[in-house]
């Protein structure tokens, strides 16, 4: 099963290695990490996507508690939450196809932020499957490339990570 | 006051109350080494860098306090791994201090430049680069903290040459505060309630303990329970001596190479009490028929290890000394009386169990070595600290030697480690010069780091190696014999050996013989009566085997007893 995790990290060098060294050490996965520095400069917050089941994911939370530099951990998936990615997608775009490309950003509520003789470069946020629903209709116009910044993800209502069980 | 960065080290090791250092020294490192020529650290010249993690490794397992190890970059730090891995995995508290090349040549492959804290990344409990001097006395406060605290480890912190050289303002830190690293010591009270009742309804209750009773020091707890409950208690090799194996109740240790009875008491109990113990795939056999009948509390101060291999029906996170006095503190005397009643039954299964088969061998006309350790013991009255190298002479040291008291059996359980046990011993013996210290060895292991002869004479450390010479790496040759077809690949080792008692002699220790059956006492007493270092060489029966054994990936009621 799929597992939203945020951390609140120690802004140190050296503790992306640890965690990565972590997942790939004891055979976990990484779908997607991404990771920021807070509000209070000491601290940064990252938020891991990964697979397991109960067991595993058991062992992941617990691991990572493990390391010394990590400061909280948090499994999203047991709170209702909100997630949240961007991608920046450059596609072709012929006489034929400029019209299409707009209309179809317009619809995901994308926005152009780069535009070449020959191409188009679309930006847009949304939740894993929007994002994948605007690039499966991108894909036949040709995509020639693009980039994904992995999730980002809070939990609704007032209480802040700090204050999560 | 101002300060170098080697003469902050000082005061800080001074701080942490260390006595002792097992050095080696480099370029890189040279600063703090001119600096320690000044101070009173009793400092230990071994002869390569792996053997000095291991010997501070034997002198916390033996004392309880942190080994530390100072050694320098490149090479010498990459030496070190082995070592680390072996107290990670262990759970040994030590720190280990690298020289590094100075920081503006940090990433440009020079001159011994190794990215050890990478390398040790995973085998330390955390490891630290020190980039900036105003750091270095938080970080080695924090070191030391992080070794010792939880479940303790090793840690290790970088320094690069400048860190040693530049000056800058000194002042202690009193105090530790890490947001990310608190221990939980007590265990939830309500858990606590539930296992003592859990304990008083079961009718074939078991301990399986493992290092972290002695880690710990929570053997007087542990005993003052079983004996009041009546509960037996079977250990795991990290375990050993931290319940008394000559007690009724012990079973000795389960597992792969286990008693019969302890590996029984498993399939049959109806409570399996896990204590410092992390299920380790050679106690556990098949996992799915693991202790099949039982309900299984595991106390443990390390939450990783619960439910990591096994599920547990009753965790309890915290400090095993802590949790086992509180279930203790819990008991009413009656329920007390009439659950030790009620176990009357079990403990004549036990009997029954060890009445069928206990460890036994057939002394012949060559030696076995399971009888030079029946005798170890006896002449000891198992109040010598072993250490052991890794395969059959391990085993045969676990299985046939009545470990009394905690601390004194040290070998690498985790990572099995050959070439352990020798510079072990060295530590150990360094930690208390007046007791005897003897390194079970076997002549492939030996050869791993028998360099360190030179420092055992040098520093006259009076360690007994008792070398169980089969001719072969005897496990592996057990393994072929059993899984391969006896095809000995790469495992003998038959004539190309040195001869141990000259090589002894060449270091200027003394080296000794046995090869007949009624040799081995007499040399044994006078090697005990020699207070210098001694190398006994016992030639054994070539192909003896360890048994009970479990194959690999079986139940743990799968043994073969011949």
């Amino acid at each position: 099963m799929r597992h939203v995790i945020t951390l609140l990290v120690e802004n140190e060098f050296g503790v992306l290695a640890r965690i990565a060294s972590l997942f790939s050490g004891r055979g976990f996965n990484i779908e997607c990490l991404s990771v920021a520095q807070t509000l209070d400069p000491t601290v940064s917050t990252m938020t891991i996507v990964t697979h397991g089941d109960d067991q595993i994911i058991e062992q992941v939370l617990k691991q990572l508690n493990k390391l010394i530099p990590v400061i909280k951990v948090v499994d999203l998936i047991d709170k209702d939450f909100v997630e949240r990615e961007m991608v920046l997608v450059k596609v072709s775009a012929t006489e034929k196809t400029r019209e299409e490309i707009l209309r179809i950003a317009d619809i995901f509520r994308g926005k152009v932020i780069d535009v070449g003789s020959k191409t188009y470069t679309i930006e847009a946020t949304g939740d894993e499957k929007k994002i994948d629903a605007l690039l499966a209709l991108l894909k036949p116009l040709g995509i020639k490339e693009l980039v994904r910044t992995g999730r980002v993800a809070i939990s609704r209502g007032s209480k802040a990570m700090t204050e999560l069980s | 006051m101002k300060k170098t960065g080697s003469q902050i080290i000082v005061e800080c090791l001074k701080k942490e109350g260390v006595e002792t250092l097992f050095n080696y020294p480099g370029g890189a490192i040279l600063p703090l080494f001119d600096e320690l020529v000044s101070t009173p650290f009793r400092q230990i010249l071994v002869r390569h860098e792996q053997a000095a993690v291991h010997a501070a490794d034997g002198y916390a397992r033996a004392s309880g306090k942190v080994g530390v190890v100072v050694v320098t970059s490149g090479p010498g730090a990459t030496n070190t791994v082995t070592g680390i891995a072996t107290a990670y995995m262990d759970s040994i508290p030590i720190v280990i201090l690298t020289g590094q090349i100075p920081t503006h040549l940090i990433g440009n492959d020079a001159f011994q430049e190794a990215d050890i804290v990478g390398i040790t990344r995973p085998c330390t409990k955390h490891n630290y680069l020190v980039k900036e001097i105003k750091d270095l006395s938080r970080i080695m406060k924090e070191a030391f903290y992080i070794a010792r605290t939880g479940r303790p480890g090793p840690v290790l912190i970088d320094l690069p040459k400048d860190i040693l050289v530049d000056s800058a303002e000194y002042k202690y830190p009193e105090k530790v505060t890490i947001r990310g690293y608190r221990p939980t010591l007590e265990g939830h009270p309500g858990q606590i309630q539930r296992a003592t009742h859990l304990i008083l309804k079961s009718k074939r209750p078991l301990f399986y303990v493992g290092g972290g009773i002695i880690s710990s020091n929570a053997s007087k707890e542990l005993f003052h329970l079983a004996e009041k409950l009546g509960i037996p208690v079977t250990m795991t090799l990290m375990g050993l001596g931290g319940f008394p194996g000559d007690h009724p109740l012990s079973l000795g240790m389960l597992g792969m190479h286990g008693t019969y009875c302890a590996n029984m008491g498993v399939m049959e109990s109806d409570l399996l009490i896990a204590v410092g113990a992390r299920f380790d795939d050679r106690v556990t056999g098949k996992l799915e028929s693991f202790a099949p009948q039982a309900k299984v509390i595991h106390i443990d101060i390390d939450p990783t290890s619960i439910s990591k291999n096994v599920k547990v029906d009753l965790p309890i996170v915290g400090d095993c000394k802590h949790i086992l006095s509180k279930i203790s503190s819990l008991l009413e005397k009656e329920e007390t009386l009439s659950f030790k009643e009620g176990v009357h039954k079990w403990h004549r299964q036990i009997e029954n169990w060890k009445a069928i088969y206990d460890m036994n061998y057939q002394q012949e006309q060559i030696i076995k070595p399971q009888y030079v350790i029946e005798k170890i013991d006896e002449l000891t009255g198992g109040e010598a600290i072993l250490t052991t190298e890794v395969g059959q002479n391990q085993m045969w040291a676990a299985q046939y030697y009545k470990y009394r008291r905690p601390r004194t059996f040290l070998t690498s359980g985790g990572l099995g480690t050959m070439g352990y046990g020798f510079p072990a011993a060295l530590g150990a013996q360094v930690a208390f010069p007046n007791r005897l210290v003897i390194g079970i060895s076997g002549d492939g292991s030996f050869q791993m780091n028998s360099q360190e002869l030179a420092t055992a004479v040098q520093y006259r450390l009076p360690i007994k190696v008792a070398i169980l010479n089969n001719g072969y790496l005897g496990m592996v040759r057990q393994w072929q014999e059993f899984f391969y077809g006896k095809r000995y690949a790469s495992s003998s080792l038959e004539g190309v050996s040195p001869d141990f008692v000259k090589l002894a002699e060449a270091y200027g220790a003394v080296g000794l013989r046995a090869t007949k059956p009624e040799e081995v006492v007499p040399v044994l007493k006078k090697a005990f009566s020699i207070p210098e270092p001694v190398v006994i060489d016992f030639v054994i029966d070539p192909e003896e085997n360890v048994y009970p054994m479990v194959p690999a990936g079986e139940p743990l009621n799968q043994m073969r007893l011949v």
